[in-house]
């Protein structure tokens, strides 16, 4: 019954730890990760915000440059056709002058110049290649030139082989118009597009209206395949904005895409990044969020796991002691009634008790005369008669007994000094001791403070203490140690003997009335239930402690009265002589 | 009044009231037995009553009493004839009325059951003193 008790208690305090357990991890962990989200998701929109703003900046920027330098090349040469006429021009040493001045002002960037008629043809040529006379009139560009008043081809590799893009004007003089061109060195232009570089994978390149690249890229991209197709298709829409686009590519990468136009809407300037490159900061961000978030759980976690344990064995603590309360507190009840019981009991055996002695005196008394003297069983009945008297008395003793249990005796709350108290008691036992051998040593804490207690009461129970130590070592003699000192407001008396110890089995029934060891006839069994009456009634406490073979440790603690307590009401009453009762 | 309390036979005269009718009558009898005078009564009311008839030395007079409170019949007996000492009998514990008791003018007080030769002793010593007085 006790094992399922246990275990029914284990099982409780089991689920109690693993419930506390899952409340504190939970209640802990679930704000630390939501807010931990939403601030990363925060933190994520604006950082994607930045890094949007970033390229933007960025990818304006060298559209702006670029545009530049394709606005600058062109008003070159719309300024070498609107200053030098058509005949001067057509001097192919002239134009080898124009053009090494040109190269001495930009560095190589103008490859050649030549003068191209309606018809297509080339009258002048100078540059490093013989192109004298050449054909052009199939060329787009040229189909271009006759229509708008400038152009700027596509890069194309052309007659020459190498891939170039031209910038052709046209200039009408005497009724006929003809062409000033100059091819542009891919190289130079390639530079200003390759030199944007960020991160890892941030790379630019530049796409034709058909989607064909005009500057040479760093990776294998097919430009008329998969998002670079979409750029070319809205980018006559995109026009002067930037367009950022995220999408993956053939090897299943994400990348950002941020397009500008270039040429009024000829060319496409994109910048390409992957995503995982561009927000890599990001990234780490998280990364440490993430470790810290995993090692503040673990924490949690960990602590939470040892608090539980330390908490839930507080609380099986203090139910082990509640429990062992409860049963204090059945005890008390159970000797109050007894009490009761007792005392009615005592005051209804008095009576015939003592009618009984009296008429057993009687008897006494009436063998006394004569007629009785020589009967044969008259030594008998004396003794009879002494029985009766003495089992009477030993009835009264006991009633008494039970009356005091029952705490109808001199009740009246004095001042007591308990060093007085213990040194009388000790002189009254020092007879019995000396039979017993036994010596009592005394340890009393100096100049302590006045108990406001029924001095008999604590007579009797420091009494019942010493006499059943004394009992104790009756046969083998020992030491009886008597102590006293105060601990908060407290007065401990602890009665020590070196005797025999009492049994375990013994020790939970030893307040129990009529309990008792001692043979019959010897003990009442009451002491010590009214010690622990009288102790509880001072709102004190008696403990035991033993151990077989060691010896016995009783500890009564009383606690001091409150120190702005007025006299007792009832100590300037019933003042009366004390007489021999 | 004085010349009323006289020793008749050398013996002394004794009222002994209690309501245990077994334990009165036995005590009477023992007490007559060792040169006492004695006159056991039931009640309180037949102890207030006799006393106007009869001279007493010594009265012993339990304090427990189902008619009438013993402390009553010693208040009664005091102012009457306070020259009567009065032997109360209390049941053990109840000497709180036993010292009240003693405050009105008993003599003094024995704790029940009590032995024969103590309560003896005390008639024989409350006699003296009323002897003396």
């Amino acid at each position: 019954m006790d094992e399922q008790n246990e275990q029914k208690k284990a099982g409780y305090h089991h689920s109690l730890r693993r419930n506390m357990l899952l409340t504190v991890i939970i209640v802990s962990i679930t704000p630390m990760i939501l807010v931990s989200a939403l601030i990363l998701y925060q933190f994520r929109i604006s950082y994607q915000e930045k890094v949007y703003a970033h390229l933007e900046t960025l990818v304006k920027k060298h559209k702006r440059n670029i545009d530049n330098f394709l606005k600058e090349k062109l008003a070159d040469i719309r300024f070498m056709s609107d200053t030098f006429t058509l005949e001067e021009l057509s001097d192919e040493s002239f134009l080898r002058d124009r053009l090494e001045a040109l190269q001495s002002e930009f560095g190589p960037v103008f490859v050649d110049l030549g003068v191209i008629k309606a018809n297509g043809v080339q009258v002048a040529y100078a540059g490093p290649f013989k192109l004298g006379k050449a054909l052009y009139s199939e060329a787009d560009w040229f189909q271009k030139a006759r229509e708008e008043k400038h152009v700027i081809s596509d890069v194309f590799l052309g007659l020459r082989g190498l891939p170039h893009f031209i910038v052709a004007v046209r200039e009408n003089s005497n009724g006929e118009s003809w062409i000033l061109r100059a091819t542009i060195d891919f190289v130079a232009f390639n530079d200003l597009v390759q030199n944007i570089r960020i991160g890892e994978t941030g790379f630019a390149y530049i796409l034709n209206r058909k989607g064909e690249f005009q500057t040479k890229t760093l990776l294998d991209v097919l430009p008329t395949k998969g998002p670079c197709a979409d750029f070319v298709e809205t980018g006559k829409r995109v026009q002067d904005r930037i367009c950022i686009t995220e999408k993956i590519d053939e090897s299943g990468n994400k990348n950002l895409y941020v397009t500008a136009s270039l040429k009024d809407g000829d060319w496409f300037l994109v910048f390409r990044q992957r995503t995982s490159d561009a927000f890599a900061d990001f990234r780490n961000a998280m990364k440490v969020a993430i470790v810290i978030i995993v090692l503040g759980g673990l924490g949690i976690t960990t602590m939470a796991f040892f608090l539980t344990r330390r908490m839930v064995g507080r609380i099986a603590e203090v139910d082990k002691e509640k429990e062992i309360m409860n049963e204090q507190i059945v005890e008390t009840g159970k000797l109050a009634s007894v009490g009761e019981l007792a005392a009615g009991i005592a005051h209804e055996i008095n009576n015939p008790v003592a009618i009984m002695v009296e008429e057993a005196g009687w008897i006494g008394d009436l063998l006394e005369e004569e007629e009785f003297q020589d009967g044969e069983n008259l030594s008998e009945f004396k003794r009879a008669l002494d029985q009766i008297r003495n089992q009477g008395r030993r009835c009264k003793e006991i009633t008494h007994k039970l009356l005091s249990f029952a705490r109808k005796t001199d009740s009246r709350v004095q001042d007591v000094q308990i060093q007085d108290l213990i040194e009388e008691l000790v002189s009254l036992s020092a007879q019995k001791a000396k039979y017993s051998n036994v010596t009592i040593n005394t340890d009393i804490q100096p100049d302590l403070p006045a108990l406001k207690v029924s001095q008999t009461e604590l007579q009797q129970v420091i009494l019942n203490l010493i006499n059943n130590a004394l009992d104790a070592m009756e046969k083998k003699g020992g030491t009886l140690d008597i102590s006293s000192q105060v601990e908060d407001n407290i007065i401990v008396v602890e009665v020590e003997d070196n005797g025999p110890g009492i049994p375990e089995a013994n020790i939970a029934r030893i307040f129990d009335p009529f309990f008792t060891t001692k043979p019959v006839g010897k003990g009442t069994g009451l002491g010590l239930s009214i010690c622990y009456g009288i102790i509880k009634k001072m709102g004190g406490e008696i403990e035991v402690r033993s151990l077989l073979g060691e010896g016995t440790n009783f500890r009564v603690s009383i606690p001091l009265p409150e120190e702005r307590e007025t006299q007792s009401v009832d100590s300037g009453k019933s003042q009366g002589t004390p007489l021999s009762a | 009044m004085p010349g009323k309390q006289k020793v008749r036979n050398g013996n002394i005269k004794v009222l002994l009231i209690d309501d245990e009718v077994g334990f009165a009558d036995i005590l009477a009898k023992r007490l007559n037995k060792r040169n006492m005078d004695v006159t056991p009564v039931y009640t309180g009311t037949e102890a207030v009553q006799i006393i106007r008839k009869q001279d007493f030395d010594v009265a012993v007079l339990d304090l427990k009493m189902e008619d009438m409170d013993g402390i009553e019949v010693l208040k009664i007996f005091k102012k009457a004839y306070p020259e009567m000492a009065v032997i109360m009998l209390t049941g053990h514990g109840s000497e709180q009325a036993a010292k009240e008791g003693i405050e009105f003018g008993a003599f003094d007080y024995l704790t029940k059951p009590c032995e024969l030769e103590e309560l003896l002793a005390k008639i024989r010593e409350a006699y003296r003193k009323k002897a003396h007085a």
